[in-house]
């Protein structure tokens, strides 16, 4: 009895050693001071290595539609989805889709557990010190929408008693706060209850990415996108693990490649042109990794 | 009858999904109880040891598991063992494995409780008895803890049951996940869905759980 007793507390005291270590290791790797990327072992898998195998591992929204979703019969759809299938096909490989959260894509390219991230993923500077962003393939921004009787085309000259409608932790909020200090904003903390707000008036506008606005204007009769891109354009592109070169150049070839037949178009046509409209074609779809 | 959506959950295999995304849930579940709970048993029993070494080392790491929310071990185990160690688990795995870990120490625990609240007049008497110590374990305190335990541990089956729906966020796609990939799939057909297929998980999860509560009555009464 005494012996299996120290021979447990063997194996409780290691896994804990384990767990404490996993989780020394995960707090410095946040902290992001001493990070030679890849210093220890390479995370991700190259071009060639992919192709051996078989199988490539894409990281997708499976509950945004338009852009990534599971239709009824289990099939991954969606913008992004339309994208990753032709990079299948043309890389010759099957695809195994991982569904990812807004929360855990940089994790999944970090640990090399998804080979690229195509899930509507904006790029920034923070997250390009993470993970490496290929050519985009789509434009976001912001936009405002406002009732079809008193549209708003302009946030300058702005009417000092009216208010605008926000939701809280979007990149709208920010962005008016620092550049439009006079605009008195009337903030929400959800889809919903902004919604509402538009429609009982409590606002004059509603200002949000663009998409969210257009699709509101073209579900909800009476209001327009009156301003549909509102200062800087943020684009959404494929990522892969840092530093990996291989993957991440033909992909880059591969969406010029693509330009030239204006694949994004038709995939624009294809998933967006439900829910956007054809009228925004030119200002979301981005071809052959440039931005105009 | 207000419009539920409840139309989408017959338009092309959405009910099978629902269904098989249940089964992703209880199959992690009911694999991490079966695993924890004999390894809870036996942890639970050493924590009632006088060895302070022994004593110390499970306290931390019930500790340790207890504070730490789910979620963070999900992420932990499953992101974690891949950047320290180069382990390449999968999310079924990982999520098996974090639901061992908080089940046995919970699990443990329980039994810890239900052991030192056996009188210490229930062991004097065996012994004025002359019953050995085996034979005290065996007759007079381990049926009188079991009993003690059940309605306990059915409580962290279930509990373990409900919490499956974070494995979402490591990629495994259980009843929740499916759930909300019906709802955002169909937003523009039948944005009421939301309430009906919601509702149609809380069933889901009433069916699942809801025998196990009935079993627990049922041996409540047995061993009364």
């Amino acid at each position: 009895m005494k012996k299996l007793k120290r021979v447990l507390a063997l194996a409780v005291s290691l896994s804990m050693a384990v767990a404490i270590a996993a989780c020394g290791k995960q707090e410095t790797e946040e902290a992001g001071t001493e990070k030679p990327a890849g210093s220890t072992s390479v995370v991700y898998r190259t071009l060639d290595e992919i192709k051996e195998s078989g199988t490539i591992n894409i990281g997708v929204f499976s509950d945004k539609n338009p852009f990534g979703y599971v239709d009824e019969n289990g099939d991954y759809q969606g913008y992004d989805v339309y994208f990753a299938n032709r990079l299948g096909e043309d890389l010759g490989v099957e695809i195994n889709y991982v569904s990812t959260e807004a929360a855990n894509r940089i994790e999944y390219l970090q640990t090399g557990k998804v080979d690229v991230i195509l899930a509507n993923f904006t790029v920034t500077k923070e997250r390009a010190e993470e993970v490496d962003f290929a050519l985009p393939y789509m434009n976001v921004a912001l936009g405002v929408v406002s009732p079809a009787d008193n549209v708003i085309e302009s946030l300058d000259n702005w009417n000092e008693g009216d208010e605008m409608i926000v939701i809280s932790g979007t990149t709208a909020e920010p962005y008016l706060i620092e550049n439009y200090p006079d605009i008195p904003l009337q903030k929400y903390d959800s889809y919903a209850t902004a919604k509402n707000a538009m429609e009982n008036g409590n606002g004059v506008a509603w200002a949000n990415d663009n998409t969210e606005v257009i699709a509101f204007a073209l579900q909800n009769e009476g209001y327009t996108v009156g301003i549909p891109t509102l200062g800087d354009q943020d684009t959404i592109a494929p990522a892969v693990s840092k530093g990996n070169e291989t993957l991440l150049n033909w992909i880059n070839d591969e969406i010029k490649l693509l330009g030239e037949e204006k694949f994004f178009h038709a995939a624009y046509e294809a998933t967006l042109a439900d829910t956007y409209g054809l009228d925004y074609e030119e200002s979301l779809v981005v071809e052959g990794g440039g931005v105009q | 009858m207000p419009d539920l959506g409840l139309e989408v959950l017959f338009k092309g295999k959405n009910m099978v999904r629902l269904l098989g995304g249940l089964w992703v849930a209880l199959k992690i579940s009911l694999l991490a109880v079966a695993i924890s709970f004999p390894l809870g048993i036996l942890l639970g029993a050493l924590m009632t040891s006088k060895n302070p070494v022994v004593k110390g080392i499970l306290r931390v790491y019930l500790e340790f598991v207890r504070i730490m929310p789910q979620l963070v071990l999900l992420f932990l185990i499953y992101f974690g063992s891949t950047k320290a160690f180069g382990w390449d688990l999968s999310g079924e795995t990982a999520a098996v494995i974090v639901f061992v870990l908080w089940g046995t120490a919970e699990m443990s625990d329980l039994v810890r409780g239900a052991l030192i609240s056996i009188p210490i007049h229930q062991y004097e008497s065996s012994e004025a008895l002359g019953l050995s110590r085996a034979q005290t374990y065996l007759y007079i305190i381990i049926p009188q803890t079991v009993r003690r335990l059940v309605p306990l541990s059915i409580n962290l089956i279930t509990r373990m049951i409900k919490t499956t729906s974070l494995v979402l966020m490591i990629g495994v796609v259980e009843v929740l996940k499916v759930a909300q990939q019906i709802i955002e799939a169909n937003r523009m057909a039948s944005p009421n869905a939301a309430f009906g297929i919601y509702l149609t998980v809380f069933v889901l999860y009433f069916i699942a759980c809801f025998p196990i509560s009935m079993l627990s009555k049922h041996l409540e009464r047995k061993w009364r």
